[in-house]
């Protein structure tokens, strides 16, 4: 009786179900195929060409690359600007969107009202929150009133080289950190109570045992959070574009901005690709850095 | 002791909502505040009536009607060739059997390693010799194939006892009525965490439209508020009376579907960022 059960289930086991799989899977992939894989290949090849959008293109290895790192000094500026866009947003986002997750998760009432609240801006859209933002920073907007209220000194927020980037940065933060209030509350809430009685039972206060008991749990999706965020701030783009187009003098240019420029201003689709690819690269070298230091915070085992 | 510390707690809190929240109060102050006030008194709430006729202003100066419906239309549209060609993908992924299965998902999966600005020159190419530039198939088709949709799919199913679909199987059940009858019934909150996921980002977007669009009739809210601003920049009131038109649909979007979103993102951690 056995033996027969036994060939069935192997016979089933070994059966490919390709024609099917053919079917079901043919929509998405010939989509993928011409619109991700396919431009994939392509842009890596473009990178190695000098492409005007209209005549002939010709082949100049990697060109492109090297004037790019050694002659072009506004890319330095531009991947400088992105760096520090992406270390100051990181951080404040991520420092801002732990703080008030802790407080509206340490309170008994309304903690759904306060979250929905700082999430709102996600659903407003970055280019919308600029042009708030533009209003109130500009010259004699409503912070401008304010600060001159208490005598200070009222900067040209968007207009100043020294302060763009901040007011992007602001912007950003504004708009953004409530995203991942919303992973960190929904992992502060997954740290089981016993955790908690046992710190405090062992006298450990509040500080500690958030740094030393609770973070350690939640740290794979802190970890995760962090991974992502630093991928999509690298590719900044509709804010400084709706609000500054990259000045004042460059200030508050950035990679993608600038990759944007040399391809549908300056239509040099070679030299755009190459600009593409290093992105690329940016964000998968601080990636693996990431993922390398991984071991040291990260505990997988809460 | 607790208790007071409890209600001070909220009430600072509150405080610093109403903070955070300003930017927001200050742009629907302004649009109905009178044009010639707004620079006058800045840090005031109210204008000396309420000046409706800036958002008349600004809905008679640009077809914000019109880059509404777009806005809507490109979204539904985006989010239904997207949930369903990710489910048939992910079905396939999750619980087909073929060769050099596990290494086109994980192609798939480096994709997303691979941010949008890498392709879009060589997308950009494509589309015009499709001759797709300034369509809604430009804006709805192209993003409806990335990766994450199988991906977060994919998961949804492997969750699914395998035994369901075995008793199917005996009972006759073909893999087609499988999927249609078993798979996505039991999987109706991963596709609707995926079709709000797809409709927000979508609605967002801005990049995309930016590059393949060029003339009003395709222009979606946050493109024409920008192309509003060009024009109508200094003009704050009516620039406010704008923002203000564009933010409440998604305002609207929000307040119904807020569950479905939040749920979602604490789930899967990266759609609709």
């Amino acid at each position: 009786m056995s033996m027969p059960m036994n060939k069935i289930g192997k016979k089933k086991k070994g059966k490919s179900d390709l024609g099917i799989a053919i079917i079901f899977l043919a929509p998405n992939l010939i989509g993928f195929m011409i619109f991700t894989l396919v431009p994939m290949v392509f842009s890596m090849v473009m990178s190695l060409y000098d492409w005007p959008l209209t005549g002939e293109h010709t082949f100049v290895g990697l060109d492109n690359f090297i004037t790019l790192f050694t002659q072009d000094v506004l890319f330095w500026k531009v991947m400088k600007n992105t760096l520090v866009y992406v270390a100051a947003y990181v951080a404040l986002n991520v420092v801002i969107a732990m703080a008030m997750a802790v407080w509206i998760t340490s309170l008994k009432k309304a903690n759904e009202f306060f979250r929905s609240a700082f999430f709102l801006p996600m659903m407003i859209g970055i280019v919308s929150s600029t042009m708030i933002f533009k209003w109130i920073l500009s010259e004699n907007g409503l912070v401008n009133t304010i600060i001159r209220l208490f005598g200070g000194d009222a900067p040209n927020w968007f207009g100043s080289t020294a302060t763009a980037m901040i007011a992007v940065v602001i912007v950003s933060v504004w708009q953004g950190f409530g995203y991942n209030m919303v992973i960190f509350i929904s992992g502060l809430l997954g740290v089981p109570d016993s955790v908690k009685e046992a710190a405090k039972i062992d006298g450990a206060n509040a500080v500690q045992t958030f740094f030393r008991v609770i973070l350690p749990c939640m740290s794979p999706s802190v970890f995760f959070a962090v991974v992502m965020t630093v991928i999509s701030s690298f590719q900044v783009f509709d804010q400084t574009y709706v609000s500054t187009m990259g000045g004042p003098n460059n200030a508050t240019n950035t990679l993608v901005l600038y990759l944007y420029n040399h391809a549908f201003k300056y239509q040099r689709l070679g030299y755009a690709s190459a600009i593409a690819w290093i992105l690329f690269f940016c964000i998968l070298i601080v990636t693996a850095l990431l993922m390398k230091q991984q071991k040291r915070f990260v505990n997988y085992e809460g | 002791m607790k208790r007071k510390k409890q209600i001070l707690s909220i009430v600072f809190i509150t405080f610093v909502t109403l903070i955070f929240l300003l930017p927001l109060i200050y742009m629907v102050s302004t649009s109905l505040k009178p044009k010639a006030e707004v620079l006058q008194n800045t840090a005031s709430l109210f204008g000396s009536y309420l000046a409706g006729e800036n958002y008349e202003r600004a809905w008679n100066a640009f077809p914000f009607g019109r880059y509404l419906f777009n806005s809507i239309f490109v979204g539904v549209a985006t989010t239904i060739l997207t949930v369903i060609t990710s489910a048939m993908a992910a079905y396939a992924f999750a619980r087909l059997k073929f060769r050099g299965r596990d290494k086109l998902f994980f192609a798939y999966l480096a994709t997303l390693m691979v941010p949008l600005q890498v392709t879009i020159i060589p997308l950009y190419m494509i589309l015009r010799m499709l001759g797709w530039h300034n369509s809604y198939a430009a804006l709805t088709v192209p993003p409806a194939f990335t990766a994450f949709g199988v991906f977060m799919l994919r998961q949804f199913f492997l969750s699914i006892p395998v035994e369901i679909e075995e008793a199917a199987k005996i009972d006759g059940c073909s893999r087609y009525g499988i999927f249609a009858r078993i798979i996505l019934p039991m999987s109706k909150p991963g596709l609707a965490s995926l079709a709000i996921f797809t409709f927000v980002n979508s609605w967002k977007s801005f990049f995309w439209p930016l590059i393949v669009t060029s003339t009003d009739e395709f222009k979606t809210l946050p493109l024409g508020l920008y192309m509003f601003s060009g024009q109508y920049g200094t003009d704050w009131s009516a620039l406010m009376a704008a923002t203000t038109i564009s933010i409440i649909p998604g305002v609207i979007f929000y307040i119904i579907f807020q569950k479905g979103l939040v749920q979602g993102i604490a789930l899967s951690g990266m759609g609709g960022r």
